[in-house]
């Protein structure tokens, strides 16, 4: 006997998400979920943000890490409440896992969530968190053809940061290139040109960051 | 991984749901633009199904194709190349590609 069912697959994931998206936006929090391959610079952007946001907003981070916790301790000794999810060997997290790590945060004192997830273009694109935003960050060394090779991620994402420009000279990287494939994927999506290095472009992302948050307390 | 065992659970809950003895297919629909690697799906199955009702079912794949429509002029397109320009020069939206379902099960 066959029976017609037509279920998503995704569908208990995107329950809990649609749960945790609601929490969020009760207490008035940001949540940004931060995806990119291993290598192309998450945590020291995430420590760029944090030094230029840490005097005016309370911040948390949740850390996606398949087995290790040193990101999240560098993180931590910048003073932050840093929270770390072990996988266990997934290539990615999912709601259940961030709503696993409420308890841990004083969701009353906090105004911004960066949720760094696991080093990987592919899979962390299907999975809802209940984040603000999903973001993308590409490293110039991995080459301006990545968005044709993993287009979901571009397409999911509202803003791309290309990090590690200060290598632009280096590299047959070239960014024309890189914002044409990436417009036509997805034409709202905001780019941000940054060196985390030299902390060229960071301002500019604050200050677009800082604009959002403000925006998203008052609504 | 946490695809294939959602996709074992939907499917337990409904042939247990239905008395079933076994579960002989589980059709899978899956959107071109979805990162799902179809062997990968059969392998995991086959490897967390045993000792349950759908231990020894098969699993069948079917792709369903990108298509996006313009949201100025109504043009309907199948997208290839990753191609979502219009012809009237604007960007297009997704309307199919991203699924990720269990169309039907069989059993007996
Ligand atoms: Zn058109």
């Amino acid at each position: 006997m066959e029976i017609k069912l037509q279920q998503n697959i995704l569908a208990s994931n995107n329950k809990i998400a649609a749960d945790l998206r609601k929490i969020f936006e009760d207490k008035g929090i940001y949540v940004i979920n931060l995806m990119a391959s291993p290598g192309a610079g998450k945590t020291s952007f995430i420590l760029q943000t944090i030094e230029n946001l840490k005097n005016d907003l309370n911040i948390a981070v949740i850390e996606g890490d398949i087995a290790s916790k040193v990101d999240a301790e560098k993180v931590r000794e910048h003073g932050v409440t840093t929270i770390q999810i072990n996988t266990g060997g997934a290539c990615h997290l999912d709601a259940n896992m961030i709503r696993g790590t409420l308890g841990f945060l004083n969701l009353d004192e906090t105004d911004l969530i960066i949720i760094e997830n696991v080093g990987n273009l592919v899979c962390p694109a299907e999975f809802d968190l209940g984040e603000t935003v999903k973001m993308v960050i590409l490293s110039v060394p991995e080459g301006d053809d990545k968005p044709l090779k993993y287009p979901r991620i571009f397409i999911e994402s509202e803003v791309l940061v290309l990090n590690k420009i200060d290598l632009l000279d280096y590299t047959d990287f070239d960014i024309n290139r890189l914002k044409g494939t990436v417009n036509n994927l997805n034409p709202d999506i905001n780019i941000f040109e940054i060196s985390c290095k030299s902390a060229d472009g960071i301002d500019s992302w604050i200050s677009w960051l800082k604009d959002k948050i403000r925006k998203h307390l008052k609504s | 991984m946490a695809i294939t065992e959602s996709i074992l659970s939907i499917v337990l809950a409904e042939a247990e749901k239905r008395d079933a003895t076994r579960v002989k297919t589980v059709k899978i629909e899956v959107g071109e633009l979805t990162n799902i690697v179809g062997d990968c799906v059969k392998f995991y199955f086959e490897l967390m199904s045993k000792d349950t009702l759908a231990s020894g079912a098969e699993v069948e794949i079917a792709e369903v194709p990108l298509q996006a429509k313009c949201p100025l002029c109504g043009k309907v397109k199948r997208v290839e190349n990753l191609d979502f320009i219009c012809e009237c020069g604007t960007g297009m939206k997704i309307i199919a590609g991203k699924e990720l379902a269990i169309s039907a099960i069989e059993i007996e």
